[in-house]
């Protein structure tokens, strides 16, 4: 098992040395001619106007807070998914009471408008 | 002929066997490790090369042109072409842009689904990690590009890249939820995470006991991929190109092949899980693996050549509305049949019959529970 997670080791650097060693022979051959107007950020073509970095729709952080709490509901269905197989029909009623209490969640959601896009 | 089935095991063998007469046990091992990870790696960065070419061609032949003919016998050597220009191309770095979150952005995106293929099984014994939580790995892993994307968009200080962003943020962490929901019910047989195990007990292919669940895993696989038609966070009508709008050169290169490696990544997950993996017979086990997964890029691409792009609030509304219901329904069937057809002890038929009057049922509940929602939608959109 110990090897398995070297290997992982090993995947993370590749994983890693491909996009810089692409990145960074790209660096060594390509032209390198800047000049201000080139520089700027591109938006269509006319001057920019206005901050990029600016507070955002709020409507985004709402579905991350629902997202979060579905996330860590998944979560918690895996090892009862896997195990599944070897509890029978306590396994059937508690799945049962929890995708319930799941589904209860997301039409509480729904009914106070978090999933509707304003 | 053996040899030609089991190619992969036997060439490690060999070479283990080569290399245990010069050095010791440990670098033995390490060596192997290097050079197999390195195999992926190199297999990866091919397959994603043609798939750019495939994919243009494909393209082309919907739309009724030839596509690229030019570099090469019928075009095969673009991607060499496409490679070379994207190397020497200048690389322009705003100068209001945050230079650091600017610089790591592509090596974030491109890692992550180039570190899911260690899970994957290409055939019969060509795992590199059969990891006892092998599916959840993939998943897991696969879903930290969202990291690398938001960073892009925000560091370039460009609005449409940070609308781009938050699109794709939005997009990704909401069928990250259906996604996974919907593997459930496979883990629910297998009592598995692990890939070889998910492998081995498909007798029968999942995709003939779980069909909704493939086709929730297929919808919000694509739009975790950012593909057509569920591409607005990169929709060039509107918001340029998206949150890679200020990457030139080899750093928007990291953008396409992060775009394309994760396809791979899907196109493996759903062999695996859903059509059976390397399972099949007369052929070698991973020319089957790949049978496999370019059937399923192929309707990839099918689906960018024929469907329009969705809007922001239908996207999300699918998502939420309709497939994490539908999903948590799907866990349900599963685990009612289960109960009643446990997977180990039936014989395969009783199961196929079992799942397919479960399927039906969840069919026509489905139907029933969105006829009304579907007919007040359509009256909207014919009202205005």
């Amino acid at each position: 098992m110990l090897a398995n997670y070297a290997i992982l080791a090993v995947f993370m650097v590749v994983a890693g040395l491909v996009p810089i060693g692409a990145l960074a022979t790209a660096w060594v051959i390509r032209p390198h001619k800047p000049n201000p107007v080139k520089s700027e950020i591109y938006e269509c073509g006319i001057e920019t106007v206005g901050e990029a970095w600016v507070q955002f729709k709020v409507q985004y952080y709402i579905y991350a807070l629902v997202f979060v709490i579905f996330d860590v509901e998944t979560a918690f269905l895996y090892p009862w998914a896997v195990a599944y197989n070897r509890l029978g029909v306590f396994a059937l009623f508690e799945m049962s009471i929890f995708v319930a209490i799941l589904l209860a969640g997301l039409l509480y959601a729904w009914r106070k408008g978090a999933l509707e896009w304003v | 002929m053996q040899f030609i089935y089991d190619i992969g095991p036997r060439i490690v063998a060999i070479t283990a066997q080569f290399l245990g007469q010069h050095f010791p046990a440990w670098a033995v091992q390490l060596i192997l490790m290097i050079v197999s990870v390195a195999t992926i790696a190199v297999f990866v960065l091919i397959t994603f090369m043609f798939l750019t070419y495939l994919e243009r061609k494909i393209i082309a032949r919907m739309q009724d042109r030839i596509g690229p003919n030019r570099v090469g016998p019928l075009g095969l050597l673009q991607p060499v072409a496409d490679a070379i220009k994207m190397m020497t191309k200048e690389d322009i770095t705003p100068t209001v842009a945050h230079r650091a979150a600017y610089n790591i952005a592509p090596v974030l995106v491109v890692a992550p689904p180039l570190m899911a293929f260690a899970v994957i099984p290409f055939g019969k014994g060509m795992i590199a990690a059969d990891l006892n939580i092998g599916i959840l790995y993939a998943v897991a892993i696969s879903s930290l590009g969202t990291l690398g994307l938001l960073m892009a968009g925000w560091s370039s200080r460009n609005k449409f890249s940070l609308i781009g962003a938050m699109r794709a943020v939005a997009q990704m962490v909401s069928y990250e939820v259906p996604m996974i929901l919907s593997l459930m019910g496979v883990l629910m047989i297998t009592g598995s995470l692990a890939m070889g195990q998910i492998v081995s007990k498909q007798a029968v292919p999942f995709i003939i006991l779980q069909p909704v669940a493939f086709i929730i895993y297929f919808i919000s696989s694509i739009a975790e991929l950012n593909r057509t038609p569920f591409d607005i966070p990169e929709a060039e009508s509107e918001i340029v190109a998206g949150y890679h709008t200020e990457y030139s050169g080899m750093k928007f290169a990291m953008f396409m092949m992060s775009e394309y490696v994760s396809v791979i990544v899907m196109a493996a997950v759903g062999t695996t899980v859903f059509l059976g993996g390397w399972r099949g017979p007369v052929l070698p086990s991973y020319i089957w693996f790949l049978l496999k997964i370019y059937v399923i890029i192929f309707v990839l691409m099918w689906f960018r050549g024929t469907l329009p792009r969705l809007r922001v609030d239908q996207l999300q509304g699918f998502a939420w509305k309709f497939c994490v219901p539908v999903a948590l329904l799907n866990i349900f069937m599963s685990g009612i049949v289960i109960f009643l057809v446990p997977p180990n002890t039936t014989h395969p038929l009783v199961q196929v019959a079992a799942y397919a009057v479960g399927n039906i049922i969840l069919a026509i509940v489905v139907l029933l529970l969105y006829r009304r929602p579907t007919a007040r939608a359509a009256a909207a959109v014919s009202g205005a």
